[in-house]
């Protein structure tokens, strides 16, 4: 092999073993949810099939419904309490903090909890929220409430605080980011012409922070929209989400029905994730 | 120093405020391990001891956990080392724009952004209709992999972005071979870095839950026990667990974050 056609296929060597982890553990299992949603299932295994009864059972019942709109309700939610939070932070962070180590160790700070068990934050929400739970015995204690509150945990309020509290950091990681790209002299450019810090706000720092915005939403509603942790931990038992209907299902081995529950799923998400792209032109940050 | 606007004492205070809600409930679960035997899973606190920290070691009170903490922990580091050497390897490729790139690119991307319910039931159904156990280290390893990989080869884009290409043409012109050039010349140049990626995929590895949940087989990994635990376990031993597992994790984020900033002072001299 002479070294020239060497020199163009190296980088396709060197691809090769990241494009293998992928078609592996993702591009073939999604093929395989696609192929057995079309399975038959018969009360104990799947057979290989070619029968649309599982859409046509999704699409005709009311509870599948139910459960996207439920879905769609903490998607709305989580999305919109996450972008409430995390554009003041990272605005704060970007604009008003000088100094750089300052600004990198409260940057971290921010990012710190995403690196540790889901599981432990969920749980630690328990002795806060519980019946006899902190903020219960504070409410008591200076005779706001009579009884305990018991909608705080184990209701949907708990399960999109929860969310807030997981996924906020893949909103603030990004705005952070393309807040810190804008160039300072077109602030101080907009100011000499006498736009007031609203109108600044509104017309040069939002306009160019909308990729990160795009981004991070694009990361809240296709964790949202797959979340089936929070909900069970943090829900009550009528809080449904659809990742929960398809967890319910694999528990119960309806493989065939989970998968076609899967199809649909992405089909939705893809949809969600192509109308931000639409609206959003994200290419610039990556 | 400027009289600071009032907008800096009100983000100021929202920022506050946001903290204290993203590590609020952790310090109360840290606070409540650290009671008497006595103590229940809500306050006031009954007492202060190390008891139930010691608890969390004694198999009657929480299962077996010290062998999930070991799969976990060899399953981090396995999935840690993968990850590395797939994305610095296509962290190198993807220097020069080449043909399906942008497919490559989108493929990674889509891994990060795909419900991870279908990353977990996909892997279970592609297992079950093949005929393989699933298995910690076999499909749990993949499904930690496709979400870790793709972090770890956004971070390397950066690296290399930033890289300098001028040494290693450098050593190319003094007739270093590719092989060579990287392991003498840009390998020590982005260790820092490797090693940061290196230690956050671990902690993403070690701490995941949703993608593995289905695939892990017969064996759970610490998440997974974790969360079995929560119907079962009434005692502060739980919060201790959690807080013994949290602050473990703080421990990798500190060594990858001071052995980065160490390597990349000794690169600077």
């Amino acid at each position: 092999m002479s070294s020239k056609t060497f020199k163009a296929l190296e980088p396709y060597l060197l691809v090769t073993p990241q494009t293998i982890v992928f078609l592996l553990f993702l591009v073939f299992p999604i093929l395989m949810i696609a192929i057995v949603s079309f399975w038959q299932f018969n009360g104990y295994a799947m057979i290989p099939a070619f029968t649309l009864d599982n859409y046509l059972s999704i699409f005709t019942s009311k509870v599948s419904l139910q459960t996207y709109l439920n879905t769609f309700k903490y998607v709305i939610l989580v999305w919109f309490f996450c972008l409430a939070i995390a554009f003041p932070v990272s605005y704060f962070l970007a604009f008003y903090i000088q100094n750089q180590t300052l600004q990198i160790i409260l940057f971290l700070i921010c990012t710190v909890p995403f690196w540790t068990s889901n599981i432990i934050r969920m749980i630690s929400w328990i002795p806060l929220l519980g019946k006899e739970g902190l903020v219960n015995q504070l409410l008591l204690g200076l005779h706001v409430v009579n009884q305990p509150v018991e909608w705080f945990l184990y209701s949907d309020f708990a399960v999109v605080l929860g969310m807030v509290h997981l996924y906020n950091f893949f909103m603030i990681a990004p705005i952070f980011n393309s807040l810190m790209r804008i160039d300072r002299t077109l602030i101080t450019a907009a100011q000499d012409m006498g736009a007031s810090g609203w109108q600044v706000l509104k017309e040069v720092i939002l306009p160019l922070a909308a990729p990160g915005i795009a981004i991070g939403s694009i990361f809240v509603v296709t964790l949202v929209m797959g979340e089936f942790v929070t909900v069970r931990l943090m829900g009550g038992g009528q809080s449904a989400s659809i990742g929960k209907l398809i967890q319910t299902q694999i528990g119960s081995l309806q493989y065939p029905l989970a998968a076609a529950n899967a199809v649909i799923l992405l089909i939705v998400t893809l949809i969600l994730v192509i109308g931000i792209l639409r609206i959003v032109n994200i290419r610039k940050e990556l | 120093m400027n009289k600071r606007p009032l907008s800096f004492y009100i983000l100021a205070a929202f920022f506050g405020l946001f903290v204290l809600f993203l590590y609020g409930p952790m310090i109360t679960i840290f606070m409540l391990s650290l009671q008497g035997p006595q103590g229940t899973l809500t306050f006031p606190m009954r007492g202060f001891s190390f008891y139930w920290l010691g608890q969390v070691f004694q198999e009657q009170r929480v299962g077996n956990f010290v062998e999930a903490f070991q799969r976990s922990l060899l399953l981090g580091v396995s999935v840690m080392l993968l990850s590395v050497i797939v994305s610095v390897m296509a962290g190198l490729a993807f220097r020069d724009r080449f043909k399906g790139s942008n497919v490559i690119f989108y493929l990674t991307i889509s891994s990060l952004i795909v419900p991870s319910v279908l990353i977990s039931l996909g892997i279970g159904i592609a297992f079950q209709v093949l005929k393989i156990d699933t298995n910690w280290f076999s499909s749990g390893l993949g499904s930690h992999l496709t979400w870790t990989v793709p972090f770890a080869f956004l971070i390397m884009i950066g690296v290399f972005n930033r890289f300098n290409p001028s040494y290693e043409e450098a050593a190319r012109d003094l007739g270093a071979s590719n092989v060579k050039t990287f392991w003498e010349i840009v390998f020590p140049l982005i260790l820092a870095s490797l090693i940061g990626v290196g230690l956050l995929t671990f902690t993403l590895s070690y701490d995941e839950f949703t993608r593995t949940s289905l695939v892990s087989g017969q064996r759970n990994t610490l998440p997974l026990e974790i969360f079995g635990m929560t119907t079962n376990v009434t005692s502060p031993a739980l919060y201790a667990l959690g807080t013994l597992t949290t602050l473990f994790s703080f421990a990798m984020i500190a060594i990858g974050f001071f052995s980065f900033q160490f390597f990349s002072k000794r690169q600077q001299q």
